[in-house]
Formats: C-alpha cells, structure tokens, sequence
C-alpha cells in the first residue's frame, strides 16, 4: 500500500482511538487516586458522561467577551486533535509534506497554549488574567527545556522527525537506556508535566485560588466552551504520554503498514497510555505542589538536565 | 528633475546578462567619459534616478503644498517613491544589473550606485514598508507630524534607505547612510515642541547614530587603508585573519549593530521608537533597521568572508544576548511601544545570532547547515520587516484612537476595533512564531540549521560548536517563550475583556487609510508564512554559492532544505487543521441550535456579585511574576505608598504601588561614562574661559610642540 494511503488511514485512527481514549484516561486517573486515597470514587466514565452534559448546556457568556471566549476554546481542541494527528502514536508512517517534525510539533502545541490564555484573559475577572498569567510564564519557561530535550533525542537518529526518532530506538534498543536518553527523558517528563498541568507544577484538582493555574482560566467558561477545553486538555495530555510510552516503550507501533499491524498498534498504544497515566496517578498521590516561585527552580533544574544530555552527546558518543 | 529622469527612463534598456560588479564598473566608467555626470544604464538605474526624482518632488511638494494638501501629495509620492523603489528592488534581486554612476573628482574610486542581489532583497524590504508607512500616514499626520518640516524628512528618510544597499564603494555607503539618519532625526524630531521626552529621544538618537557612523566609518577607513581603494570590490582584497580586518571587523560590528539595535547599543531604542510619531516608528523599526542587518551581511558576506571563527562565535554572542535581554525588557514592559522597541532588539538578536551560526558552520564546512542558517536570519529579517511595521502601526491606530499607549489603561478594543485588532492579531502571532505565519518559518529553519550543524556525516565538527549550537537552541527557545507571553499580554490586554479607561471604552475605528496600510501588512505576515518556499529560493539565491542545494520549493508553496533533510509545507498544516476542525465545528452548529447562549452581566466572577473593569488584571500585574523570576537582570524598584483614612492605622483609604524596571546597560555602562564626561566637562570649562590672552598662549605652546615633533 502506498505512504499516503497508509499515512492517512494511521492519523485518522489516531484521532479517534485519542478521542474515545482521552476521557478514559481522565477518568482511569482520578479513580486511580480516589481508590489509593480511600474515596469511592466517580468512575472512569465520569469525564465521558461531562462532556456529555456540558454539550447539552447553555453556554452563559459575560457581557464584554469577545469572539475569543467562543473561538478560544475550538482552536484549543484543533490543536490537541493536530497533535494526534501528527505524532507516532499507533505508527510511524507520517505525511510526505509534513513529517512529524519536533519543532512543528511544539508549535502547534502552542497555539493550543495561546488560546487558553487569551480564553482566560477574555472573560475580564482577575481570576482568568491570574491564570493566564501564570500559564503563560510556565510556558516560556518550559519551552527551553522541551526543545533541548527533543533536540538530544533526534541526535542518535540524525533528524529532528519524531517518527524516525521513535524507529531508530525500535531498531537499536541501546540507546533507550543510554544514559543521554535517560536524561533527556526525565527532562522531557518534567517539561510534560509542567505542559499539561500536572503535579506538582499545578494541581489539576484545585479550585484553591492561591494554587490555581490551568483551572482559574476555565473558570468563566461554560456550556460546550468548557467542554472543548476540557476534551482539548484531556487529549493533549493523553497525546503527550503516548509519545513519552513510545520513547521508552516503542515495541507494538506500526512500521510496516498492515491490518493486524495497525490492530495490535491500537492495543499496544492504548495499553501504554492507560499504564503510564496509572504510573502517573500513583506519583502524584506522593508528591505535593511546589510553590510557583519555586517553580522556575524546578524548570531550571530540568533544563540543566536537558543541556547536559545534548552536549554529552555530542562529546561523549 | 524628473523631467530628465522621464526622459532618460524612455532611453534605457533592459539590463541583459550576469555582468561581475566590476566590469560594469568598468563599463560605466567609459561611458561617463563620453557622457554627462548621472547616466542611467539599466532599467535599475533608472529606478533609481526616477526615485530620486520622485523624492526631490516630494520634497518640493512638503515645502510648497497648502497645509490641508500636504499629507495627501506627501503620502501620494511617497507611496509612489516606494513602489518605484519596489519595482527596482525586484528587478536587482531578480538578477539585473546595471546603476548610476555618480563621477567624482577626488582621488578615489568613483561613487557607484548597482544593487546586486543582496541589494536588492534589502531594497525591497525598504521599499515594502515604505508603502505601508505612505499609505498609512496619508490619513494618520496630524498637528506637528504633518508640519512642513516632517513632510521634506520623510522622502528624505525613504531615499536614503533605497541608496544604501545600492551603494558598491564605501564613500557612497556613507553618505546614504547620513541621508537616512538625517531625514529620521528630523522626522523624530517634528513633536518635540509639545513633549520634553521628544528633545531627550532626539539627543540621544543623534548621538548614538553619530557613534555608530564613527565606528562604521572607521571601520571603512581601516579595510580602505589597507587595501588601497574604497570600493567594496577593492575592500575584499583585505585578507580575512589580518590584523585589519579583525580591526575592521570589530569596528563595523559595533557600527552596524548600534543601527540594528544589539545589545549594549540599543540604549536609544526604548526612547526613540516611543517617542517618533508611529508611522516613523514603523518606517525606523521595520526598515531602518534592516539597514544595519544589510551592513552585518555586507561585512561578513560579501566584503570579509571566510573569517577566523571568533568572529561567528562573537556575532551569536551578542546576538544571543541581544534576544534574551530584548524580549525579557518587552515582556514586562506595559507601554505597548517601548515593548515593540525592546522586541525588535530581540527579533534583531535573533538574525545577529542566525548570521554568526552560519559563519562558524562555515569555518567548519557544514555547508548545507551554514546556507540554512543565512536563509533563515534573511528570512527573520522579511518577516520582522512585515510583523514589526504592522505592529507599530497597529499601536498608532491605538494611540489614534485612545490617546493611550500604555496598556495598564487599554481593554476591549476588539469589539471597538476590529480591523486593527484582526491585523494586530495576525502579527502578534508573527511575532510570536505562531504557524502559519512568517516568524515561524524563520524560526523553524534557523532550529533546523543549528540542530543538523552540530554535526557533519556523523561525526561532531567541533567543541566549540558543540556547545555553541545547545546554547543557541535554548536561547531561541527561551526568546520564543517569552516572545509568546510578550504578545499574548499585548493583544489580550489591549484588544479582550472590559475597557480599563474612558478613552478605551470610546475608542473608534480608525479612518479607512490607515485600515487598508494595516490589512495589507497583515497579509504580508500570512503570504510569507504560507508561501515561504518561493520566498526562501529567491532568498537563498542572494547569498549561497549553491542555492538550490540549499533551499527548494516544494509542493503548494512549501520548503525544503535538502542539505539536511527538513521539509516544512504550512498550506498542508492548514489543510490538516481544517480537516480535524470540521466535526468540532459542526457538532458546535448543532449544538448552537439546540442550546443558545445567554449573555449575562458576570457569569461568576470569582463568586462576587460585581465587576468592576478595575478588578482585571494589568498588563503590569501580568508580567508581575516574571518581574520576580529574572529580578537579578530586571533590577525592578517599588515604590508601594498607603494613605491612611485619617485617625486610623488599620483603614486604608487608598494604596498606591509603582514599579519601575530600569535598563542596566544605561544605568551600569552608560551612566558612568555620561557622568565622567560631565565631570570632565565641568574641570575642562576652567581651561576655556573666555579670555584672549589665555587662547593666544595655548596656541603658541602647539605651536612650540609642533615645532619640537617636526625637528625630532
């Protein structure tokens, strides 16, 4: 079967397998905590059954928004589905005129970050400007140590593409456990984290406004607005951890393409992201939130990681 | 004048042929010698004898005009002056040659204006904003900015950009360039009757301009000492590693990157770009400023290239520099010109930075690395020229329509504004690299460079680019993150939410002109972030050896850069984009239909049961936590002051806080010199006094001293 063809097929199951996976995830993780934390929990249909009711709301907007409040919210959700559409997440076959390319990648990643924070300037509270302002410093500061991670990451396979990264570690195992590879990992999982909002740069289950980030932008959102920031977040975050699962896990993604392939890339993703977000439910029972000042500490120390895995690799392989 | 020039246009030919700058020298040479002084041999030159025309019109139509008249025949030749200078700029950069001859009596090189490629691509870029800056300001001048005076400067400043990349001797060079900051000191300087800030911008652009003519010059009078003429294709024969040439190269560098706005030498930028009227400050930010990108490249390029590796190390160290400190001033800076100012330090940083990588691959050989670099920091350069005018001349919009350039006192102009808040929208997300539009591509290619120029085959070129290049990544990275909070403060500050003042809530849309000027560099941002394919080949063929190695075109308007392997189509992502949008969309219209939406006064509003405007955050509270991660490089002061309710320690009737965030350069590096020259100044005064008796004594004991020098 011909590229194109093969590459169109992979994007469109990606997108859906995410889209049916992301509100799973949200839900396997909350579950996860309530159980370790001894609470009933909601189930891990919950986010499922939230989109729904936000869908069939009324969205109630402040008088003085703006086109931003309704807009935001959609490009958010476009950049989340483009990020699905364009990383190895079931195969490794990308489009001939737009190879998963990092920078691209991140870049689209950021649209996504521009439109939660104009969301969250656009409803006129100090609560929105409160978080916008906060993601955004986030933001820039993450951004260093994001691209110094990727960077030391495409130097053993020679090119910046995500899914000749991902084939390269498929066919020498080595250098997943290279030590270069161990610390851009680590760099990059703290640069996820602090991407998405988790533990402990932000608590995704506050409404404390002392600690809110991601949250306090959502606040004046409603109805379906709220939704689509809510399925934006959820699939970015299951996107980005399909993306750590196949760096370090790349066995199962689909190289060659073919119907049992593409079925057991399928499984194997989805039981990837399913695990890591368990992994990352349990760590986060452990860890608290750092205070935001001492967030640029935490971010400065991942990207000492980040530069450290890039020079060595250049020094010492 | 233009009469002449008409008729000269009638006989000119086309120019055919790859003639060597040399021979056409040659060739004008002979025809003066047979004709008179200005001899149009090419359509280029009579390009450009027509836009000195056109400018000598215009300035005839400044001094003569009826006021009601003069910014419309002003704006008119203006914009015809740059389109002139568009078509000429295009035809260079396409490939013709040809120029003016300007013969000269004295004993050097004569004074030759032929544009080549690089020429060329600066001409257009000039003449690009040009237009927009004409167009815009037709409708924009009022009071002081359409005098008699602003209306002469401004064709002045136009031409004398044109001149400079035509220049092919230094002499040349150097007079265009004094034209060019003749005419934009005077055109600052046209308000300075009802501001002091305006006098106070004006003295230190002037004298920064004049330091940065002094080293340039000094900088030509080194290479042209040792070499032995003064046109640039006599300069070349400097070697590059000779003591003159680092000497040379030191100088220029200091010279060119005053003009473009590096770190330590932009202290000017913060005072001058605020303080011009903003069609000027556009015109200065988006074109001017090339100019000295246009020296960096002339030097390093066409005139000493091959340089040691120090040199590339230097210019990405003070590139780097530059970026860093631009974007971190711009992003807590709540004037919304200062923060174009200090950004367009940044953006330059950034071309400075592209310019040195490529140098230091190139020592190194990584020759496909090195051409993508040059074509990336050309195509920062186009890109800032279309983001940056349009910005500047968004921010006039709202100066015009608010009074108000401080953004603590901005809100809500979207609703208000639409047409300038879509166009300064589109050219944030330039500045911000955002796809699809042009910084991005720049900045894509310019990562791409630096992360494949590591290494070469497999094998690590060097220690020191093996560091250099990290480094310059995370530089880019962390420029590109706060460039993101810088424009994303910008807009949602200025253009969301509830007005923050009266003079915001009553905001109008400005007059149709000045909207055409903003849509049109609007759409410059998006063409060149949508076709950078097209635009990139015809750029790579102005400075690589090999162009089509190293940058293709591919598909719908696409680029690729074979040499390492990087394929980048914008027009795909937006078809993507509008694939996956199209089920988000539609179950938005069902939705919509079945459940509309409510507007109410406060939806929830952190659970209070009012809003006030005054409760939203600032674009001063939104920098606030940046303020406190780089206090050591921001050395922010506060001033907080509570008023007691009289009687009452615990009441408070009204808190005042002041911020201020101080440039250290001017209060660590300028400072103390200006106060030893004022010193100085002070003890010097004693020796001058007025007295007759006292100068004819210093005289003689010169005279003395000669005498002694001349007899050793």
């Amino acid at each position: 079967m011909n590229t194109a063809l093969s590459s169109i097929i992979i994007a469109s199951v990606q997108v859906v397998l995410f889209v049916f996976l992301a509100p799973l995830l949200m839900g396997l993780i909350r579950q996860v905590r309530a159980t370790i934390e001894g609470r009933a929990g909601a189930g891990i249909w919950q986010p499922w059954r939230d989109v729904r009711k936000l869908l069939a709301k009324n969205p109630v907007r402040a008088e003085g928004s703006s086109w931003m409040l309704r807009a935001g919210p959609v490009a958010l959700m476009v950049s989340s589905l483009l990020l699905c559409v364009l990383l190895p997440l079931v195969g490794t076959i990308p489009f001939p005129s737009i190879p998963s390319d990092l920078f691209v990648i991140v870049s689209v990643m950021l649209i996504g970050v521009v439109a939660l924070a104009l969301v969250g300037l656009d409803g006129g509270t100090a609560f929105g400007g409160m978080g916008s302002s906060r993601h955004m410093t986030v933001a820039a500061l993450v951004e260093p140590t994001l691209l110094l991670s990727v960077y030391a990451l495409s130097i053993p396979a020679g090119t910046s593409t995500i899914s000749a990264i991902v084939e390269t570690r498929l066919l020498s195992p080595e250098v997943i456990i290279s030590p270069v590879s161990v610390l851009a990992l680590v760099a990059l999982s703290i640069a996820i984290m602090a991407e998405t909002a988790r533990l402990p740069i932000d608590n995704p289950g506050t409404h404390l406004e002392l600690t809110m980030l991601h949250e306090a932008m959502t606040l004046e959102a409603s109805g379906r607005d709220l939704a689509w920031l809510e399925v934006g977040s959820w699939l970015k975050l299951a996107a980005l951890l399909g993306l750590v699962s196949n760096l370090v896990v790349p066995w199962g993604i689909v190289t060659d393409f073919s119907a049992l392939g593409l079925l057991i890339g399928v499984v194997t993703i989805a039981v990837k992201v399913l695990v890591l977000g368990v992994l990352l439910s349990v760590g986060e029972i452990f860890l608290a939130k750092v205070r935001l000042f001492q967030v640029p500490e935490l971010l400065a120390g991942s990207f000492a990681l980040a530069f450290l895995a890039v020079t060595a690799s250049y020094l010492v392989a | 004048m233009t009469a002449i020039g008409a008729e000269l246009l009638l006989q000119t030919e086309i120019g055919a042929g790859l003639l060597p700058q040399t021979a056409i020298g040659a060739e004008l040479l002979l025809q003066t010698e047979i004709g008179a002084g200005l001899l149009p041999q090419t359509a280029i030159g009579a390009g450009l004898l027509l836009q000195l025309g056109l400018g000598a019109l215009a300035v005839v139509s400044g001094l003569m005009a009826a006021p009601s008249l003069r910014s419309r025949a002003g704006g008119i030749l203006c914009t015809l002056l740059a389109v002139t200078g568009l078509a000429t700029g295009l035809g260079a950069l396409l490939g013709a040659t040809g120029g003016l001859l300007i013969p000269i009596a004295l004993p050097m090189d004569p004074l030759v204006l032929a544009p080549d490629r690089l020429g060329g691509l600066f001409m257009l870029v000039v003449s690009g904003v040009g237009i927009l800056v004409s167009l815009y300001s037709m409708s924009s001048t009022r009071g002081a900015d359409a005098s008699r005076t602003a209306w002469v400067a401004m064709p002045v400043f136009l031409v004398g950009m044109q001149l400079v990349p035509a220049a092919t001797d230094s002499v040349s060079f150097l007079l265009a360039w004094e034209i060019m900051t003749l005419g934009s000191t005077v055109l600052l300087l046209a308000d300075h009757a009802s501001r002091a800030t305006v006098a106070s911008a004006s003295i230190w652009y002037s004298a920064m301009s004049q330091l940065s003519f002094f080293f340039i010059l000094a900088g030509f009078a080194v290479l042209a000492a040792a070499s032995g003429g003064t046109s640039f294709t006599s300069l070349q024969a400097v070697e590059p590693g000779s003591w003159p040439a680092n000497l040379a190269f030191v100088l220029l560098l200091l010279g060119f990157g005053g003009k473009a706005e590096l770190v330590p030498l932009h202290v000017w930028v913060p005072r001058v770009l605020p303080e011009a009227p903003s069609h000027v400050s556009a015109a200065m930010s988006g074109a001017m400023v090339k100019i000295g990108v246009y020296g960096g490249l002339l030097v390093c390029v066409r005139l000493l290239p091959d340089g040691p590796p120090w040199w590339g190390i230097a210019i990405m160290l003070v590139g780097g520099v530059s970026a860093l400190y631009g974007i971190l001033q711009a992003s807590v800076s709540s004037d919304l010109k200062v923060l174009l100012a200090y950004s367009t330090t940044e953006n330059m940083g950034l071309v400075f930075l592209g310019l040195g990588a490529s140098m230091l691959l190139r020592g190194f050989d990584a020759t496909a690395a090195a051409d993508a670099a040059l074509v990336a920091a050309l195509l920062l350069t186009i890109s800032h020229a279309a983001f940056k005018s349009t910005l500047f001349l968004g921010a006039g919009a709202i100066i015009h329509a608010t009074g108000e350039r401080n953004l603590d006192r901005l809100g809500g102009l979207g609703a208000r504004m639409p047409v300038t808040a879509a166009a300064f929208g589109i050219a944030s997300l330039g500045a911000a690299a955002i796809p699809i539009t042009s910084g991005f591509v720049a900045e894509w290619m310019l990562l791409q460079s630096l992360i494949h120029g590591g290494r070469l085959d497999g094998a690590v070129v060097s220690v020191a680019a093996s560091v250099a290049m990290p480094l310059a990544v995370a530089v880019i990275a962390l420029t590109a993150g706060l460039a993101l909070l810088t424009f994303v403060k910008a807009y949602g500050i200025a253009f969301l939410a509830r007005p923050r003042s009266a003079a915001a809530a009553d905001a109008r849309e400005v007059p149709r002109l000045m909207q055409l000027a903003l849509a049109l560099g609007a759409l410059f941002v998006l063409a060149l972030g949508l076709l950078p394919g097209p635009i990139a080949a015809l750029v790579a063929h102005t400075v690589s050896s090999n162009p089509t190695t190293a940058v293709q075109s591919v598909g719908l308007g696409g680029v690729s850069l074979p040499g390492i392997g990087a394929v980048l189509d914008p027009i795909m992502l937006v078809v993507l984009s509008a694939l996956v949008a199209i089920p988000v969309i539609v179950s938005i219209i069902v939705s919509a239909r079945r459940h509309p939406h409510r507007t109410v006064d406060l939806p929830w509003g952190g659970g209070g049961s009012r809003a006030r405007p005054r409760m939203q955050y600032t674009a001063t509270s939104y920098a606030e936590p940046l303020v406190r991660v780089f206090d050591d490089v921001l050395k922010p002061s506060r001033d907080v002051q509570v008023t007691h309710v009289a009687e009452s320690r615990y009441l408070v009737e009204r808190v005042r806080v002041e911020q201020r965030v101080s440039d250290i350069f001017e209060t660590r590096l300028y400072r103390p010199v200006l106060n030893l020259l004022q010193r100085y100044g002070i003890v010097v005064r004693h020796l001058a006094n007025g007295s007759i008796h006292r100068y004819l004594s210093y005289s003689f004991v010169a005279l003395l001293i000669v005498l002694i020098v001349v007899s050793l």
